[in-house]
């Protein structure tokens, strides 16, 4: 079984799978249950402030998209940060800490955007013992009412300068957290890389309602008639999450900023995913929020039996594995051809293909009498949507040409060599061909 | 209580009366509404889909599962009576595993197919105990139809022909409408007088008159109905029950299987249907299984099916046939009745092996028996119909019969395959020729 210990920015956990900040990290008696179950790490929910905590709403938080049998494919919620005194939670870490030596114990903190107030909160939980500090640039909700959250996040040079004073006034490794609520993350991941921190996390949650009740009018979760937008998160929210890590993973200006990754994390697969596009290691909420802790047991298995195969013995081989290979549009080989293969052994004749294409795409598929689907090669572009919605998997596959073969749709030779939009001819703007 | 069951001969009460609630329960009980939405989701829409065709009334099933998916039911309920008003029943009776649960492509996929028959009936029953009838009639018309028999196959016209703007009068020789909805299938499929509440629902939608206790031929005459009607729909079943033609087939305890079947259905008080120790019943067919599994759900301790050809070839589907050895009825195969014997009650019944061309093979077996149940098939009654083709009315078309202005479906109607749902298509169809013939006559 491949050793999956993981020194994330200097901070050592027995494997990559940490528990972001939210509510399952809310409280001593919570963590000390994650990590009985085997979590690697956690990031306790955020703290704010000394004082009177914030206080929540005391109708329903969350709101849920469902998939078949009631399955949570996303989460929405319109929690705040802790809302227990800041000196509990303080002394609470510090308990956890102790006892768990060998776990990640990470302090989220979000204060408003003035220096004195950054010093006082690090200097309070460096006393915790906790292995570093991520900075809470991301929730959309409620506390960016209030100037902080993504309110921060979505401001490149407040990123910037607070990540700055952290570093500044506190020897803990600094992440900071990202929002996606933002035109492009590579802005504030810039900021935070010059303002010093050690490392980013995103993505934190989406702006979202989730649902409508169509008899209050009202937006789900509805607190007595009425909703705010939420911050959206799940399994839903992962492939926007996959582009941003790497669009930051890609960018020569953050080129080896360390990356937590964190949208949608379910399963071992899903973490992998995050990992081979660079991050180093993933934090994971609505998987335990629907399934409990006992999912992590699944996802080390996993994510070991899948590094043996692959012959890893370090999830540093699998860090940034995907990077290179994630490219712009114009990069794209136009000489690779392929056509879509039914094979009719596997066909169930549902279809579905069929109206696909028909309907939908470019009329390439043929339906008999006796309900047998064929492709037609000289109209398949290889678009892939049969592929996408035929239930049974493997069914339909697509089928490279060989060079030399003519493609019946264009009538043109397929070529062996590379070739991309930069130098078609039908590009106005080409490079002229070697 | 175990010495009633071993008593010999045809007593009442062999089963206490916890025992027959239980056993004359719904055998599939209904989805809730999770399990509907569960069950929905897995309907893959597909185009052109093999359900719908293999649906004698081609319901639009995919349509309908992807109404009750997004928390419709009572629209799905619509699409699927638009197409069969008897679509509550014949989710209950229907074979589905013939039908469109065997075209469903999961059923190629995993052998699990979609839950067709059961969803068809989360939908009808949402929209029936709402007491709501979906269909409004077009505007009178004037015309008056006589449809005789209330079975599926006379309702399904009354009621297409009634939408229609048409003024039906429904005639069933019987005290209840209903038909063998009503008094020919097994209890465990229609419970909770579901057969009774469906037609009194069915009425809601107006333009028909019932009138029961008019038989053809006896109350009424085809000759009365034709002058005082302009047209004719006569879905009058099967009223005469084949004989073995053996010696003994006279003797106490022999009983056609129909009668039992009925018995059954309109018992009150389960506890007070007598039946034999030994029940031999003798056919191949869904009244054959439904009066074998009856007889052993009412406490017969021995129940033994014979048809006197191979499995294969036997009416009953291969699910009913595992149902009835599921619930203890043995079924014995390639067995041809030569006689019964007995001192004035049977007390024996003897085969002999054939094969499936029915050649006897000389071999000889006798069951004990003090009930026998005869299920060989069921005849037309009547003089004076339409010509005839065979032993059934001859149709063409949508029902068309030799006679000008008379049509016929359901089981009495040559062709067709005697299921519910076929005779529910058919009176549908019939009466959409009929409305037509009686538009285009101006």
């Amino acid at each position: 079984m491949a050793d999956l210990t993981t020194n994330f920015i200097g901070i050592t956990s027995p494997n990559p799978f940490w528990l972001a900040s939210a509510p399952p990290t809310d409280k001593e008696y919570n963590v000390r249950r994650a990590f009985e179950a085997g979590w690697g790490g956690v990031v306790w929910k955020t703290l704010g402030e000394a004082g009177p905590p914030v206080v929540n709403v005391n109708g329903p938080r969350y709101g849920v998209v469902y998939g078949a049998d009631r399955r949570v494919l996303g989460l929405n919620n319109i929690e705040l940060i802790t809302d227990r005194p800041l000196e509990v939670n303080l002394e609470e870490m510090r308990r956890v800490k102790r006892d768990w030596p060998d776990r990640a114990l990470i302090a989220s903190l979000m204060v408003p955007v003035n220096e004195d107030a950054w010093r006082e909160i690090l200097h309070r939980v460096e006393d915790t013992g906790c292995d570093g500090v991520e900075l809470n640039f991301g929730c959309p909700h409620g506390m960016s009412e209030r100037g902080m959250g993504s309110a921060v996040g979505q401001v490149p040079e407040y990123v910037g300068q607070v990540a700055h004073w952290c570093k500044k006034h506190s020897n803990l490794p600094v992440i900071v957290k990202l929002t996606p609520n933002i035109t492009d993350i590579r802005k504030p991941a810039q900021a935070a890389k010059d303002g010093g921190a050690d490392a980013v996390s995103l993505i934190n949650t989406i702006n979202s309602i989730t649902s409508v009740d169509l008899d209050l009018f009202a937006p789900e979760p509805t607190i007595d008639g009425q909703g705010a937008h939420g911050g959206y998160c799940g399994p839903a929210v992962k492939p926007i999450a996959l582009n941003m890590v790497a669009e930051i993973a890609r960018d020569p200006a953050t080129a080896g900023l360390p990356i937590s990754g964190i949208g949608g994390v379910t399963t071992w697969r899903d973490a992998a995913e995050f990992m081979a596009l660079g991050a180093g290691n993933v934090q994971v909420c609505t998987a335990a929020m629907t399934y409990g802790f006992k999912i992590v047991q699944e996802m080390i298995s996993g994510l070991s039996q899948y590094m043996d195969d692959k012959g890893f013995t370090s999830v540093d081989q699998l860090v940034g594995r995907a990077v290179p290979n994630v490219v712009n549009w114009k990069d794209l080989n136009l000489n690779y051809v392929t056509k879509a293969k039914i094979n009719q052994d596997d066909c169930i004749k549902c279809g579905r293909c069929y109206a696909a294409c028909e309907d939908t795409s470019h009329q390439a598929i043929a339906m008999s009498e006796d309900r047998v689907f064929t492709v037609k090669d000289d109209e398949c572009v290889a678009c892939n949507l049969c592929v996408n919605v035929c239930p049974i998997e493997g069914c339909i596959t697509m089928e490279r040409m060989a060079a030399g073969a003519v493609d019946p749709r264009t009538g043109e030779v397929v070529r062996e060599e590379y070739a991309n939009w930069t130098t078609h001819p039908n590009n106005p703007g080409r490079c002229a061909a070697e | 209580m175990r010495d009633r069951q071993l008593a010999p001969g045809i007593v009442a009460g062999r089963l206490d009366p916890a025992a027959l609630q239980s056993n004359f329960t719904d055998l599939h009980p209904p989805l809730d509404d999770h399990e509907a939405l569960v069950a929905a989701d897995r309907c893959y829409f597909c185009h052109d889909a093999p359900c719908i065709t293999a649906c004698p009334t081609s319901i639009d099933i995919p349509l309908f599962i992807r109404q009750i998916a997004t928390g419709t039911p009572e629209a799905a309920a619509k699409t699927i009576l638009s197409q069969n008003i008897l679509g509550g029943m014949c989710a209950r009776v229907c074979p589905t595993e013939t039908l469109c649960e065997e075209a469903c492509v999961r059923e190629a996929a995993e052998g699990q197919p979609v839950l067709i028959g059961r969803l068809q009936r989360y939908a009808t029953d949402t929209l029936m105990e709402q007491g709501v009838h979906p269909f409004t009639r077009a505007a009178p018309t004037g015309r008056r139809v006589a449809v005789v028999g209330a079975g599926p196959a006379g309702l399904a016209c009354a009621h297409r022909l009634a939408m229609k703007g048409h003024d039906v009068t429904l005639y069933d020789g019987r005290a209840k409408p209903g038909g063998l909805n009503e008094f020919g299938i097994a209890a465990y499929k229609s419970t909770d007088s579901f057969a009774a509440r469906e037609v009194a629902w069915l009425m809601q939608g107006g333009g028909i008159t019932l009138e029961t206790g008019k038989r053809l031929g006896r109350e009424i005459t085809l000759t009365e109905l034709q002058e005082d009607h302009d047209a004719v729909f006569l879905g009058i079943g099967l009223g005469g029950v084949n004989a073995l033609g053996l010696s003994g087939e006279d003797r106490e305890g022999m009983r056609d299987a129909v009668d039992f079947i009925a018995d059954l259905r309109q018992a009150d008080d389960l506890a007070s249907l007598p039946v034999g120790r030994d029940v031999v019943v003798i056919g191949g067919g869904m009244t054959a299984v439904d009066a074998a599994v009856q007889a052993k759900l009412l406490g017969a301790l021995n129940v033994t099916l014979v048809y006197r050809r191979g499995r294969e070839r036997m009416n009953a589907s291969r699910y009913e046939q595992d149902l009835a050895a599921s619930k203890g009825v043995r079924i014995v195969t390639n067995a041809t009745p030569i006689a019964v014997h007995g001192n004035g009650a049977v007390r024996e019944v003897e085969f002999e092996y054939s094969d499936d061309d029915l050649r006897p093979t000389g071999e000889r077996f006798r069951l004990p028996a003090d009930q026998v149940f005869k299920a060989i098939g069921q005849a037309l009654e009547g003089a004076d119909l339409p010509a005839r083709d065979g032993r059934k009315i001859a149709v063409s078309g949508p029902g068309r019969t030799s006679l000008p202005g008379v049509w016929a479906g359901g089981d009495c109607a040559a062709g067709g395959d005697d299921l519910t749902v076929t005779a529910v298509a058919e009176g549908r169809d019939a009466a959409e020729d009929i409305h037509a013939t009686l538009m285009a006559e101006g």
